[in-house]
């Protein structure tokens, strides 16, 4: 199933936010979409995925849904969202309590996602009992357990540490590896961006609009940490954006 | 280097920390007792200012052993639990429909705020009149009582949910009850238990008033009784059992919370 936003236009009362935006968000790969802080690109991610009604355009689903999705379009949210009173499984779960699933059978997703994202000892662990990095892990988790058509990640990575986001990165590659899958992930790192994205998508200051789509050939497994190759991309894509992200930092809020 | 430069730094934290140190409390409550227990031997305090706490003690164990105890308590503690089961539920639901609903919000909020400095033992003539003298305007008035704090804290809690929750369980297609059940309602548990612990305290000072009138045994019948012959000794009997009483409604709560909210960091 592929995404198609088109002619979106977005406004909060008289302030335009997102503009002009059309995108294609072809299946089995995924789309980065960075800009400056306040472009709206957090914005457009709950736009495409139905949490928010854009002002003008529309975002269409094209084709079905792959066998056995639960939730085309499921989110990773920045801050985890996991529920504090649900264990582990618990939370996996969750997404998988409205679906009449036979029985046993949401017992064999919790067990088998957990497995893949290397959780299953922690099954019965409490999020308070959790590092960030172990939260956006069972989030995770939670997301590939309803076997999304599309990943949306709302800057996924950017609540924790560097060594902890590097970790995740690699878990994410070697997720896409094995079995891939469609994403759109919005972050505000661009180091993140060329490792993970097969296009990436910049967006100019509010009112965000698409400047320029930049797409990256490399395989992702093949992708290491500070590849000259990319250092090259991320350097690109840092110009296009220096003088918006300055404008953007000095720009009162709620102006 | 100069040994008037070299000086440790001093120590400028701490503090500002209390914990629970076991025994205190009862130490304050034994010390108080053996205080007027003293005073009153030794004719320092007179009888009509504060009764003996050996009297008094005397007193409960005649209430224990003539079986009047539970001629007292069984009513009472039917009245409470019956008036603050209603108050409660009640006063739950339409928190957490003020906490979702504009229109619920915009209309009671108002009509609560306009209730809840009522004294409502003032309109217990009023609730004999409605309810009837015997149990009915006794549960009413209970009921009543606990009502309001319980909607002010319960909704209070429902807009303290954290809205990304909300937003993840309709991300991944939860339905509205299922949101209501899995997300709003245990995460406004903190806030209802501790709005619960406000509630029955007030349930417990209006179970006095509710037997006020048409009450012929109740803990609150027994010590206005005793209030009206200045029976000083039967008076503190009384009121020591509502202590009581107040203590093991904290403590069941303090449990409760422990056993729900052993999730919270």
């Amino acid at each position: 199933m592929d995404l198609r936003v088109e002619g979106l236009r977005h406004a909060y009362d008289a302030l335009p936010v997102l503009e002009g935006i059309d995108l294609d968000i072809p299946s089995g790969r995924i789309l980065c979409l960075v800009g400056p802080s306040g472009c709206g690109k957090s914005t457009l991610l709950r736009i495409i995925g139905g949490l928010e009604q854009p002002t003008e355009g529309k975002v269409l689903q094209v084709g079905a849904p792959p066998e056995g999705c639960l939730n085309p379009l499921t989110y990773v949210f920045q801050d985890f969202a996991l529920l504090p009173w649900r264990t582990v499984a618990g939370n996996i779960r969750l997404g998988l309590e409205e679906h009449r699933l036979p029985p046993g059978r949401a017992d064999e997703i919790v067990a088998d996602v957990l497995a893949r994202t290397n959780l299953s000892d922690f099954a019965d662990a409490l999020p308070k009992q959790l590092s960030g990095g172990m939260k956006q892990r069972v989030a995770i988790a939670r997301a590939l357990a309803v076997n999304p058509a599309v990943m949306l990640l709302d800057e996924p990575l950017s609540a924790l540490d560097a060594q902890t986001r590097e970790l995740l990165m690699e878990d994410l590659i070697s997720l896409w590896t094995r079995a891939p899958f469609t994403a759109v992930y919005v972050t505000h790192n661009l180091a993140e961006a060329v490792r993970l994205g097969h296009s990436i998508a910049v967006l100019s200051r509010r009112p965000g609009r698409i400047r320029e789509i930049v797409t990256l050939d490399k395989p992702l497994a093949e992708r290491i940490h500070m590849d000259a190759d990319l250092e090259a991309v991320q350097e690109h894509l840092w110009t296009l954006m220096r003088e918006e992200a300055r404008a953007a930092d000095a720009e009162l809020l709620h102006g | 280097m100069d040994d008037q430069q070299t000086r440790p730094v001093p120590f400028r934290g701490g503090g500002f920390r209390p914990v629970a140190i076991r025994g205190v409390g009862l130490a304050v409550f034994v010390t108080l007792l053996l205080l007027a227990e003293w005073g009153t031997r030794t004719g320092w305090i007179s009888a009509l200012t504060l009764p003996r706490p050996s009297d008094v003690v005397a007193t409960f164990g005649e209430l224990w052993t003539s079986g009047m105890l539970f001629k007292h308590l069984v009513p009472s503690l039917t009245r409470l639990a019956v008036g603050a089961s209603l108050g409660v539920a009640v006063g739950v639901s339409t928190g957490i429909l003020i906490g979702l609903f504009s229109y619920i919000r915009s209309g009671l909020v108002p009509l609560v705020a306009a209730l809840f400095p009522i004294p409502k033992i003032a309109l217990l003539p009023l609730f004999v009149i409605w309810f009837g003298i015997d149990e009915g305007s006794k549960y009413a008035l209970i009921a009543f009582g606990t009502f309001t704090p319980t909607v002010v804290a319960t909704y209070g809690a429902v807009d303290n949910v954290d809205r990304t929750l909300i937003r993840m369980g309709q991300s991944f297609g939860m339905g509205w009850f299922s949101i209501v059940r899995k997300i709003v309602l245990p995460g406004a548990m903190p806030g209802i238990l501790s709005g619960l612990r406000i509630s029955l305290a007030i349930a417990i000072i209006l179970l006095v008033a509710a037997e006020m009138l048409g009450a012929e045994y109740g803990i609150g019948a027994y010590i206005l009784e005793a209030g009206s012959l200045y029976d000083l000794e039967r008076l503190f009997a009384g009121v020591v059992i509502l202590s009581l009483l107040g203590v093991v409604v904290s403590t069941v709560i303090g449990a409760i919370e422990k056993r729900l909210l052993s999730w919270r960091v």
